[in-house]
């Protein structure tokens, strides 16, 4: 299964992973590659097999909703790339005059 | 016999008697280390002074006579991928959390510590635990002990490193394709992979988590097996790892000396085809041998899903899982952050693609790819629709036979480099471990001999879903006919 180096470039921004030209190319050969063998999958007949997704036959795992001790406001800020009191600091989200 | 070259129960049991202390042990340990490290880089990080403040502790303790745990006094390494909270960066060998420092302790950690080891440091792997080398960590590749021109395996490189190298006797390391299982073989160890559920991944950083599991390596299977009782177990902050109620933990070591009688053995014809080296295939076929001498009945099996189409499986299942879990490093709460962007989502774009490595950005795009609108029921649920299949074919084997062996990997270790510039070549080392990460069952790989060039093969062994303790007993069965253990790495003879 061929890729084209669009469809990477896509993938590239659905990953959020910044890709330069050389590595467009790179992995454009590689993932073709990869995609190519996991394409054997087609050779199985599978229409009435059921989908495993999780291998132990759990459901539901609850427990009570009962508040516990977390991380403290500075625990959780102690690997912040910025910080700002309370907050991490990160680039605007919201446009100018954009209401709250 | 220097204190490095004893078993981790027999230095556990020394400590106890009093022979040597806890200090000692750790001294002897950092010593290897500070000697051998050069030469075989198994470690990310070393606590030096943590390691011997915790063997002080524990010296104090054994001299009032007040209980100690199961491995009072036994240095153990980490891998890197499971947080401490002790002050050692955790970084999954990445830049993108080049030095973060976990804000808790792993549960597997909370269970060292109450056991009374004595972490010494936590140990390079591949990025993530992506990869069967270690060659894609971000700090640098670690060697194996037998051949330093070549690969640990991977992803726990580094943690199968040290036990070889005899550093510390007991490393905990992860499994979600065969990275216990792999490096344990490529390095002469032994390393197991418990059933899923058997050990809380609370604490480890997920990579794909309906296929993550710790597991122990030892130089011996009672080691393992010793590793294996301090950290199994119940926790409810990891919601996919089972109850004592439901699943009790036995004592593996209180079994582990009695044979299994009949014993059963099924052998996968997918496991002795093509691509597996023949000068390994005789020594595994060696092993084997021994097993029928010990009355076992060796039966062909058929597992016809379990090979090429595993890794096909897996390398859907496990990239769409972690282009998932992997979303999470995105520079805004902790982590490298870019310097240069110009709005959020460049931000994102820039810190992951100056964070990650290559390998890391190949499986996170295929798994994107896999789940994204158009691609899913082709790609993410047809390779769960085989995964069924997978888990059948072992269900099927398991009907006849009570165990299925075969070589653990197709190759020994290979050079550094080898097999860096195809992705998929390196992928296919993985072709008899993955299938048991997908069925959820146990696997281990116990030292089995030697190639002409002197370097480790490994007996991989599978049994059914918590069957841990038959699991050890029967490669202690092997075990006790062999002197595999006793070998000591050619790293080792020179420095000394």
């Amino acid at each position: 299964m061929a890729l084209s180096k669009q469809e990477v470039l896509k993938v590239g921004t659905l990953s959020r992973i910044r890709l330069s030209e050389a590595e467009v190319e790179k992995f454009t050969t590689q993932l073709s590659s990869i995609l190519g063998y996991v394409d054997k999958l087609r050779e199985l007949q599978t229409r009435d097999v059921p989908p495993l997704a999780h291998a132990l036959p759990l459901q539901n795992v609850l427990r009570n909703d009962e508040p516990h001790p977390g991380l403290t406001t500075e625990q959780a800020l102690a690997g912040a790339p910025e910080a700002a009191g309370d907050f991490f600091r990160v680039p605007r989200v919201l446009d100018e005059g954009a209401s709250a | 016999m220097a204190i490095t070259d004893l078993t981790a129960r027999e230095m556990r049991d020394a400590l106890r008697r009093r022979e040597f202390s806890a200090s000692e042990a750790a001294e002897a340990s950092l010593a290897a280390i500070a000697r051998l490290e050069p030469q075989v880089k198994a470690f990310l990080s070393l606590d030096g002074d943590g390691a011997r403040r915790r063997a002080a502790e524990i010296d104090k303790r054994l001299a009032a006579g007040d209980s100690v745990g199961l491995l009072a006094g036994v240095p153990v390494a980490v891998k890197d991928n499971m947080c401490t909270a002790d002050g050692q960066p955790t970084t999954c060998a990445s830049r993108i959390l080049q030095g973060w420092k976990a804000p808790y302790n792993a549960h597997v950690v909370e269970r060292l510590a109450a056991e009374g080891a004595v972490i010494v440091g936590k140990t390079n792997l591949d990025e993530f635990a992506m990869g069967s080398s270690t060659e894609n960590s971000a700090y640098g590749a670690t060697r194996n002990p037998w051949a330093l021109d070549r690969v640990p395996g991977g992803s726990s490189g580094g943690s199968a490193a040290a036990v070889a190298a005899r550093m510390v006797p007991l490393a905990l390391g992860s499994d979600t394709g065969g990275s216990i299982r792999q490096p344990a073989a490529l390095c002469g160890v032994v390393g197991m992979k418990p059933t899923y559920g058997r050990v809380s991944r609370y604490g480890l950083v997920a990579f794909a988590s309906s296929l993550d599991q710790i597991g122990p390596f030892g130089r011996t299977v009672a080691d393992a097996a010793l590793l294996l009782q301090a950290v199994a177990g119940e926790d409810t902050r990891d919601s996919t790892c089972v109850s004592d109620k439901d699943r009790p933990v036995p004592d593996y070591l209180a079994s582990l000396e009695e044979p299994v009688r009949p014993l059963r053995i099924g052998l996968p014809k997918e496991f002795f085809g093509k691509g597996l080296d023949p000068g390994v295939e005789k020594v595994v076929r060696d092993a084997l041998a021994v097993y029928e001498r010990l009355g076992a009945k060796l039966a062909e099996v058929s597992l016809p899903h379990s090979t090429e189409y595993a890794i096909a499986t897996y390398y859907i299942v496990a990239t769409s899982e972690a282009s998932s879990n992997l979303a999470r490093y995105d520079g805004v709460h902790y982590g490298y952050r870019s310097p240069d962007h110009s709005d959020m989502i460049d931000m994102y774009m820039r810190s992951r693609a100056g964070g990650f490595g290559d390998e890391v950005k190949r499986r996170i795009m295929l798994g994107t790819y896999a789940l994204s609108a158009g691609y899913y029921d082709a790609y993410y649920k047809k390779a769960l629709q085989v995964r069924r299949l997978i888990r059948r074919d072992f269900e099927e084997a398991f009907k006849t036979v009570d165990c299925i062996m075969g070589p653990t990997s197709p190759t020994a270790a290979f050079r550094m480099g080898e097999k860096t510039a195809d992705p998929l070549a390196m992928y296919l080392s993985d072709v008899f471990t993955v299938s048991c990460n997908l069925a959820a069952i146990a696997g281990l790989s116990v030292p089995c001999g030697f190639t002409g060039d002197g370097l480790p093969v490994g007996l991989q062994v599978l049994s059914d879903v918590f069957t841990e303790d038959r699991l050890l007993r029967i490669a202690r069965m092997y075990e006790r006919e062999v002197q595999w253990a006793a070998r000591r790495p050619p790293v080792c003879e020179a420095a000394s």
